[in-house]
């Protein structure tokens, strides 16, 4: 299909002010009076707070005053896991216990030193395992693990049981969670090649390079909140309910936000934007609060640790016939998500199990916060399943390339355990894509060619996200000038998602991109509500809300013509920003004149009347003060049938040193399966984006403790080993299938998840290649662990150990 | 080669300096908002993008503080403020420095450039800037305004480096975003059109 914006490439209107320094993030702003907020933070990983006596603190010149957990919850704090705003609880080291406020930081720091906080210490405890052990410590007050409207809970396993685990085989405890398909016994029974063995993933911080700073001032009775989110209208929803602000009463302002990656698409991941809220609400003054790179580090939490058991069953000609997965999740100090039940699901859509069970049981630490982070669950378990893929391939006589292939989802196949149909799937299309551009085939006479202590690996690898939502909805907006304003809540961290969804509007009404202004930034320009932007769920979300304010502008524009000119409203068509008879394209009106037409009729033409019914009570607000100020077109989405699944296949071929344990990727290549492509930069961005993600997880990110005191030891880049220019290969080359999905309007589907995914499924691939078909069963693969395995000695310093040193 | 701050550099300038922001307590010190008691304030005239700015800086402030809160050059990042990420990067005689990671008043007889100082007086960007809009380099942006002063300081130390050339001369900023790819498709077309 010929389209005038979707598929092309175009400048999202903030790059030039990232590219001058001038556009602004939460800590650029200041505010007339404005002081400054520190945290006093934890220093311990488990403990109560006995007393707080801040009087010598608050006697200080130039300290104006302190909030504490008793003062944002008066009725006691929450029991259950989940980030706090502040905490007498502190499960963590770096927890926020309170916040003292002064004319600058040096004096509020001073001031803080100068508060005498009595702990009581409790045990703590940093890796599931241990506190599954009897007489474990348990992370939390109350047990180591929640039970979803039960409360805390105990769980302990016998010594024998967690020893057998370490040891390497089948956890016997009873879990959690079970879900399970189809028939395991049988399925174990029809292979020929079985693959068990443990695993683990280590958790780690996300590390944007924005600390979660944040600024607020209340005036004229709102709010202005300034702060760093993946949302928009999505995290100014949530966010006005932890601060205990009616919704029309907040201003989020948040134009651009330095990374999220998972950990800000939701307010309840950043509840500490309630502390700079509620304390200038306390003083009556702005209030700045900066966040450091270690308190980032803790504000910004990790991804889950998975420590797992797996069984993988293979038919002769190289199905998947069985997967049975056992995961213990590490939930650490204030509770984690669904990791683990993720990763039995991407085996399920990826590789078509004909039977899976998952089992699962999450545990609380005393480390850092979990929650979700790029692909959670799906990208763990990536680089786990397939260097199992790839020996099963050798042992049946099948091409690991081939395997692949017959494993493969395509449209009409269902996927997980709720077997849930695919919108579309081009997987088998994807892997030939990789495969023909990498010359997949060609390069088969390097595997394992060696220079001295250097070994060349290949290894190709496959991604998944499920990547779209439904039911959101959508504002676009034209004045007598005719301009079109698209309205779009989706929030701005560097995908340009907000700004190539807002495409699907502008070609609906066939506009150029010059005479569209997105509307975006701040929540005061009434902005629509959207599903968070996490998931990979934006393109394919967005695009219908604004394809469909579009279209409902469009059909008004009809209806005022034919009306207004004659005629029915079908007998009118849209070109050159005119709507006009088909028949004689003379009788018409500009978009400019059929704006100023809506205006004077009002009604439903200007959001006075007939209204969708379900707009969500954010609309409303919006909807309520931009009525009658110009033409409105108005969507509610309906809710879509099937999983919108976004896929990546990666190839590459690597250099192993087997004396030093370093791995140099010589060629890499990525092919994204995204339905319809919109924008085509922004695609290659994530690709390449993910690319570097993926790296980090096969092979450098780690998330350290120190074990005598609990004390994080990841809080830099450095030490965390974020990967950097020269830790990712010279060149990625990227690629995709462009077919589109049905569900979606204009065809497309969201990619930012699996493009990691695929490139740590290649990358554990292609070091198994070089080692002839060894399983680390491990993430990240250090350069201490190929060093141990070629020495021939424990490759682990702790079987299946969370947040130590790997090797 | 440019002279890009190396670690070695780094670390040798932090003991010549006296002090560096790596420390939670370094990092307030260095905002410099409170006036020791017996100090003498004294103004410090610094060369800002071709402007002498004289400016009320405290011994232990760095010049990202000075800029970032001083002068309100906010297109300056703090991304870790301890040398890590290079988001604070800026040039300082034509030569990628660390604001974080410099002291204010050791930049008295220095040519600061920042990344608001890189645009013509007509208003069109910089090659670097140009061509990082047109291989759409950053992605959330946060960590662009040192990539662009660290390629803008390449260029000028070496106006045609291959790739290797480059990626090796960008390697001290980090971008979490995963975007090395992209900002060197923008560092490759900025030295076309610098010519």
């Amino acid at each position: 299909m010929a389209y005038m914006h979707i598929g092309k490439d175009f400048t999202p209107p903030d790059v030039p002010g990232k590219v001058t320094g001038r556009i602004k993030y939460a800590e650029d702003y200041t505010r007339e009076g404005m002081v400054y907020a520190r945290l006093l933070t934890s220093p311990i990983p488990h403990a109560r707070v006995l007393d707080i006596d801040a009087s010598a603190a608050l006697a200080m010149d130039g300290v104006i005053g302190i909030l504490t957990a008793d003062d944002v919850y008066p009725d006691g704090e929450p029991q259950s896991t989940g980030l706090k705003i502040l905490t007498n609880e502190p499960t963590l080291v770096g927890e926020p216990i309170l916040a003292l406020a002064a004319v600058d930081e040096k004096t509020a720091e001073s001031a803080i030193a100068q508060i005498s906080v009595t702990f009581e210490r409790l045990p703590f405890v940093l890796d599931p395992l241990d506190s599954l052990q009897p007489g474990g410590a348990d992370a939390y007050n109350g047990g180591n693990t929640f039970v979803f409207r039960q409360g805390f809970a105990e769980e302990k396993w016998t010594a024998d049981q967690v020893a057998s685990f370490r040891a390497g085989n089948e956890p016997t405890a009873e879990p959690q969670q079970t879900v399970e398909y189809g028939d395991l016994d049988a399925a174990f029974g029809e292979s020929s090649y079985v693959y068990e063995g443990t695993f683990t993933n280590a958790g780690y911080p996300h590390h944007s390079m924005e600390p979660r700073s944040a600024l607020a001032y209340w005036e004229d009775g709102k709010l202005y909140l300034h702060g760093g989110s993946q949302s928009l209208t999505a995290f100014a929803d949530g966010i006005a309910g932890i601060i205990g602000v009616p919704k029309e009463d907040l201003v989020f302002v948040n134009a651009a936000t330095g990374g999220g990656f998972g950990q800000r698409a939701r307010a309840g991941s950043v509840p500490v934007y309630a502390v700079p809220a509620k304390l200038s609400q306390k003083i009556n003054r702005p209030v700045m609060m900066r966040a450091t790179r270690e308190e980032e580090f803790t504000l910004g939490g990790a991804r889950q640790g998975l420590t797992g058991w797996i069984k993988v069953g293979f038919k002769p000609d190289g199905v998947m016939a069985a997967c049975d997965l056992w995961i213990v999740s590490d939930n650490g100090g204030k509770g984690g998500g669904a990791d683990a039940y993720s990763a039995a699901d991407c085996i399920s859509v990826l590789y078509q199990a004909d039977a899976v069970r998952f089992r699962g049981t999450a545990i609380g630490t005393n480390t850092a916060h979990r929650g979700a982070q790029r692909g959670p669950g799906q990208n763990q378990i990536a680089p786990i399943i397939s260097p199992i893929l790839d020996v099963a391939a050798d042992e049946l006589g099948v091409s690991r390339l081939d395997i692949r292939k017959i494993n493969a989802a395509m449209t009409g196949d269902v996927g997980g355990p709720q077997r849930t149909p695919f919108t579309s799937a081009y997987m088998p299309e994807a892997l030939e894509q990789a495969a023909t551009e990498f010359d997949w085939e060609g390069r088969q006479s390097r595997r394992r060619q060696t220079n001295g202590s250097k070994v060349i690996g290949l290894g190709i690898g496959q991604g998944y996200h499920n990547a779209g939502r439904s039911g959101m909805d959508g504002i676009v907006m034209m004045g007598a000038d005719g301009r079109l304003k698209i309205h779009n809540g989706v929030g701005n961290l560097g995908t340009y998602s907000y700004a190539s969804t807002s495409r699907a509007a502008a070609e609906v009404l066939q506009m150029p991109w010059e005479s569209c202004d997105i509307i975006t930034g701040r929540t005061d320009l009434h902005l629509p509500i959207t599903s968070p932007q996490d998931g990979s769920n934006s393109i394919f979300t967005n695009t219908r809300t604004c394809y469909g304010a579009a279209q409902d502008m469009l059909t008004k524009m009809k209806e005022i013509a034919a009306t207004d000119l004659g005629g029915d409203p079908a007998d009118y068509d849209i070109s050159n920003e005119r709507v006009h008879q088909i028949a004689d394209e003379s009788v018409g009106y500009s978009y400019a004149q059929v704006a100023q037409r809506a205006i004077e009729l009002g009604g439903k033409y200007t959001g006075s009347a007939e209204l969708p019914e379900e707009l969500a009570e954010w609309t409303q607000i919006a909807v309520s003060r931009l009525e009658g100020t110009g033409f409105m077109g108005i969507f509610h989405d309906p809710r879509h049938e099937g999983n919108p699944p976004g896929f990546t296949v990666t190839a590459c071929e690597i250099e192993l040193d087997k004396e030093t344990g370093k791995i140099d990727i010589l060629e890499m290549i990525s092919i994204g399966e995204a339905g319809t492509i919109m924008h085509p930069k922004g695609m290659d961005n994530q690709l390449v984006g993910g690319a570097v993600w993926g790296i980090g997880l096969s092979v450098y990110e780690r998330h350290l403790y120190d074990p005598q005191n609990g004390l994080p030891a990841s809080t830099g880049y450095w030490q965390s080993k974020v990967p950097t220019y020269l830790d990712t290969p010279l060149k990625i080359e990227t690629g995709w299938v462009d077919l589109p999905d049905p569900e979606n309007p204009v065809g497309a589907r969201g990619i930012g998840e699996p493009s990691m995914g695929s490139v740590s499924a290649a990358l554990t691939a292609a070091i198994t290649d070089a080692l002839d078909g060894h399983i680390f069963g491990a993430s990240p693969i250090t350069a201490d662990m190929i060093i141990n395995h070629v020495a021939g000695t424990s490759e682990e310093a702790v079987p299946l150990a969370q947040n130590n040193f790997r090797g | 080669m440019n002279q890009k701050l190396t670690r070695r550099r780094f670390i040798k300038g932090v003991i010549a300096s006296g002090a560096a922001a790596t420390s939670t307590a370094a990092w307030y010190s260095a905002t410099g908002q409170e006036r020791p008691s017996g100090f003498v304030e004294r103004l410090v005239r610094i060369n800002v993008n071709g402007q002498v700015r004289s400016v009320d800086v405290e011994p232990q402030e760095t010049l990202a503080s000075t800029l970032r809160y001083k002068l309100g050059l906010t297109g300056t990042k703090l991304g870790c403020n301890r040398g890590e990420c290079g988001a604070c990067t800026v040039l300082v005689d034509d030569v990628t420095t660390y604001a974080c990671s410099v002291l204010t008043h050791s930049m008295k007889n220095g040519r600061i450039e920042t990344v608001e100082g890189l645009e013509s007086a007509n208003g069109d960007l910089h090659p670097v800037q140009q061509a990082f809009v047109e291989e759409l380099s950053p992605q959330c942006g946060y960590c662009t305004p040192g990539q662009v002063m660290s390629a803008v300081g390449l260029l000028r130390a070496n106006p045609n480096p291959s790739r290797e050339e480059a990626r090796h001369a960008m390697s001290g900023n980090i971008c979490r975003c995963g975007s090395y790819d992209s900002y060197l498709d923008g560092v490759m077309r900025a030295t076309e059109l610098i010519g």
